[in-house]
């Protein structure tokens, strides 16, 4: 592989606080140097003109579906870590709701095989009970050995206290964070929407907020419990549950949180007469609680910009909203939308705003990456920080088109994506 | 979103899922909202003319045309006066039900959609167990479809026929329909609001002609949120003060179908909105009494009220027709006004 030089950018690297003109030198699938400009030497390089241009490293997002094992109709480890590319993502953590649910080592490992053709570093999120049904643990110590970087029945939330308890105190044993997805099933049975006047109106049944918020603050209350327990929040979406989180932090318990996209960009309005796109769980909420989710995310309590990339086959969307199933694919737009909404419109600093997509989630679930640094993996993301664009969903590399910011116009736009030292996207 | 920094989706539309999309037919009745205050008064008109003419001269109009009636839920009702008024008209109609059909081996709404107009079919009458199927098999059929009924969402030819129902009962004409022609008219909607597309259907449609809605009924089956119906929707929950302040009262049916778990105390419903003689007597002596059907005689109604001279239920159902005949006729003239 061809060293590559990364010329005239402004590196941007929210983990070392680095904010300045350098130029980047990847060689042999890490960061071989970072200088100022001109001053690196390397005649055997491929040169990359970054004037104008942001280098970062690769985004990392820790909670993506890729479908494979078993349903690779909707997407594969190949086209979902393309997509992941073309976002600038170079490291995704795969929830474990593919078939079968990935419970063994073996599953682990097969989803990390080369074999897969990944364009990005794949890190495979365990299931915490076998298969995923809330019962008996599995194996932690082996999943971890066997590259799993934490352990979910998300989609399945783990409703047992008992097995909570005794899931958390497993994974504090050997350092994994047990990440939920917040929902009460007992109390949301049949539900598509948010609860509210808009469900009503379209003859929905609701999702109220305590649905979730009450199974946060039930996982805080066990995880007071647990010595060294980690317990991470996936896709935040109410007020009242962030609450619970900020509270939590500050009582000096170890808990991360990640917000969507979707859940900053987009209200229940999206539904409109009943557009499976903005079907989703958590579902898209209020007004207030959409603005809840970017002061959490401008006041430090969220930990990570998460996608939740969720793609179903056309199909499977074109159907009655309350037979479709949930999620939206959320790659492509994850930056645009944070640059759009958190940098340009509410003035978070650009690295305030990247840190959200590298360093922070790779620290939330303990990845190495998500800095960018000599010696560091050679994952960079390099986009053009003003650069306006309209996302297409019919040109997108994920094999599924199911997202309802299709024709959106954005800011901030994907020019170069090197995963481990090699060029995965370009535009 | 319509600021100029932040994203925006004034970009053109482009969508995936638009290519396979039609626009929607503008002969469809899907929601009540879509039919303007003078679509409603032509809508009447045209029940009445349909009504008066000569049966045989009225089978011509649609002579052989196509009508597919597509039922996913069980109906009495709402089918058979669809099918009489397209039939009344001359269309061949054709009924497919979820337990005679493919829809048992697991068919989607769009492929049956597809299916029937491959056969010909030029409007389909759907009734659907979901909220909103509608748009979905107009879009991906491009017919006009008719709602006979979906989920919890609504039924607006229900509405328009218990609107002819009331204007009867007020002796008011069709053609004096306008915004202003039910003013100071209050209708009582009282039991299962929630799980109600009639309710639903009538509080979009009753209010936009100077009518008041009041909903009444327990916390469980009527949330706080059912008052963003819109304007002229408000709650009350003693169904004798609400009846105290109605010229036309509606009860409704407890959908045990669609109570997904929930626990209702009958004794105490019965006992705080059951239609009963003592309470129609005493606060709604003359009040016409509505109700869609199907009656659970005894629960929500007592045999006295639901046969007495107040009861509206056959008018409504006797009106169910010439509504029908006149959602056809539009729906297959291509919505024209």
């Amino acid at each position: 592989m061809k060293p590559l030089l990364i010329r005239g950018g402004r590196v941007v690297d929210p983990a070392s606080g680095q904010d300045a003109m350098r130029d980047v030198l990847l060689r042999d699938g890490k960061v071989a140097a970072i200088e100022n400009p001109g001053r690196i030497h390397a005649a055997d390089a491929e040169v990359f003109d970054a004037k104008g241009l942001v280098v970062a490293p690769g985004l990392v997002d820790i909670h993506v579906h890729l479908r494979e094992p078993g349903q690779s109709y909707k997407e594969t480890i190949a086209t979902g870590t393309a997509a992941a590319a073309a976002g600038g993502f170079t490291s995704v953590c795969a929830m474990p709701n593919t078939i079968p649910v990935n419970d063994t080592p073996e599953t682990v490992r097969w989803m990390q095989s080369p074999e897969r053709g990944a364009s990005a570093r794949v890190f495979p999120i365990g299931a915490a009970t076998r298969g995923s049904m809330g019962e008996a643990l599995t194996d932690y110590a082996a999943l971890r050995e066997a590259g799993a970087v934490a352990v979910t029945d998300d989609g399945k939330p783990i409703l047992g206290d008992a097995i909570m308890l005794a899931a958390l105190r497993a994974a504090a044993a050997v350092e994994l964070p047990v990440i939920q997805h917040a929902e009460d099933t007992r109390l949301t049975g049949g539900c598509s929407m948010n609860a509210g006047a808009l469900a009503f109106r379209l003859g929905l049944r609701g999702m109220s907020v305590e649905a979730e918020s009450s199974l946060v603050e039930r996982d805080l209350d066990l995880l007071r419990q647990v010595r060294r327990g980690h317990l991470h929040v996936a896709h935040l979406s109410t007020s009242k549950a962030l609450n619970a989180v900020r509270a939590a932090r500050r009582a000096g318990l170890h808990v991360t949180c990640e917000v969507t996209p979707h859940h900053f960009a987009l209200t229940e309005e999206s539904v409109g007469l009943y557009d499976t796109n903005a079907k989703m769980n958590p579902p898209l909420r209020g007004e207030a609680d959409r603005a809840a989710m970017i002061e959490g995310l401008l006041d430090g309590t969220v930990d990570a910009i998460a996608t939740d990339h969720a793609p179903h086959a056309a199909h499977e969307k074109q159907q009655e909203f309350e037979r479709a199933p949930n999620g939206i694919t959320g790659l492509e737009t994850a930056l645009g939308l944070a640059i759009s909404i958190l940098h340009i419109r509410h003035r978070m600093p650009l690295a305030g705003v990247l840190a959200l997509l590298t360093s922070r989630p790779a620290q939330a679930v303990g990845l190495k990456g998500g800095s960018l640094s000599a010696g560091s993996p050679g994952d960079v993301a390099v986009f053009d920080p003003a650069a306006r664009w309209v996302f297409r969903a019919a040109e997108s590399r994920s094999k599924s088109k199911n997202t309802p910011f299709d024709g959106w116009e954005m800011q901030g736009r994907v020019r170069l994506t090197v995963s481990q030292g090699r060029i995965v996207f370009r535009s | 979103m319509a600021e100029t920094k932040g994203p925006s989706r004034k970009a053109q539309k482009l969508s995936t899922l638009s290519l396979f999309q039609q626009p929607i037919h503008p002969g469809s009745a899907i929601s009540a909202m879509n039919f303007s205050v003078a679509a409603v008064r032509q809508i009447l008109l045209a029940a009445d003319a349909l009504e008066r003419e000569d049966p045989l001269r009225r089978a011509k109009r649609l002579a052989k045309r196509r009508v597919a009636l597509l039922f996913y839920e069980a109906s009495t009702r709402t089918r058979t006066s669809f099918e009489l008024a397209a039939k009344a008209l001359g269309a061949d109609t054709t009924l497919v039900s979820s337990l005679s059909s493919s829809i048992e081996k697991g068919e989607t709404l769009k492929d049956t959609g597809i299916t029937l107009k491959a056969l010909g079919a030029e409007c389909i009458i759907l009734r659907s167990p979901y909220s909103g199927a509608p748009y979905l098999l107009a879009q991906t059929t491009g017919l006009p479809v008719l709602n006979a009924g979906d989920g919890m969402a609504e039924h607006p030819s229900q509405a328009l026929l218990d609107l002819r129902t009331i204007l009867q009962r007020l002796k008011i004409r069709a053609s004096a329909v306008n915004e202003k022609c039910l003013r100071g008219i209050t209708l009582t909607i009282c039991g299962d609001v929630l799980h109600s597309r009639v309710a639903r259907s009538n509080a979009l449609l009753l209010p936009r002609l100077g009518a008041r809605i009041i909903f009444c009924g327990p916390e469980e089956l009527l949330p706080e949120s059912a008052t963003a119906m819109g304007p002229g929707v408000s709650i009350e929950r003693d169904f004798d003060t609400a009846l105290r302040q109605s010229q036309v009262a509606m009860v409704l049916r407890i959908q045990a179908e669609r109570l997904a778990g929930l626990k209702i105390d009958l004794d105490e419903y019965r006992r705080r909105y059951q239609a009963n003689t003592e309470r129609i007597a005493a606060c709604a002596p003359k009040t016409p009494i509505l109700h869609p059907g199907p009656i659970i005689r005894g629960m929500e109604i007592t045999d006295e009220v639901a046969d007495g001279p107040q009861s509206a239920i056959a008018a409504q159902v006797a009106n169910g027709v010439p509504v029908r005949m006149a959602l056809v006729a539009r729906a297959l003239k291509g919505g024209r006004r």
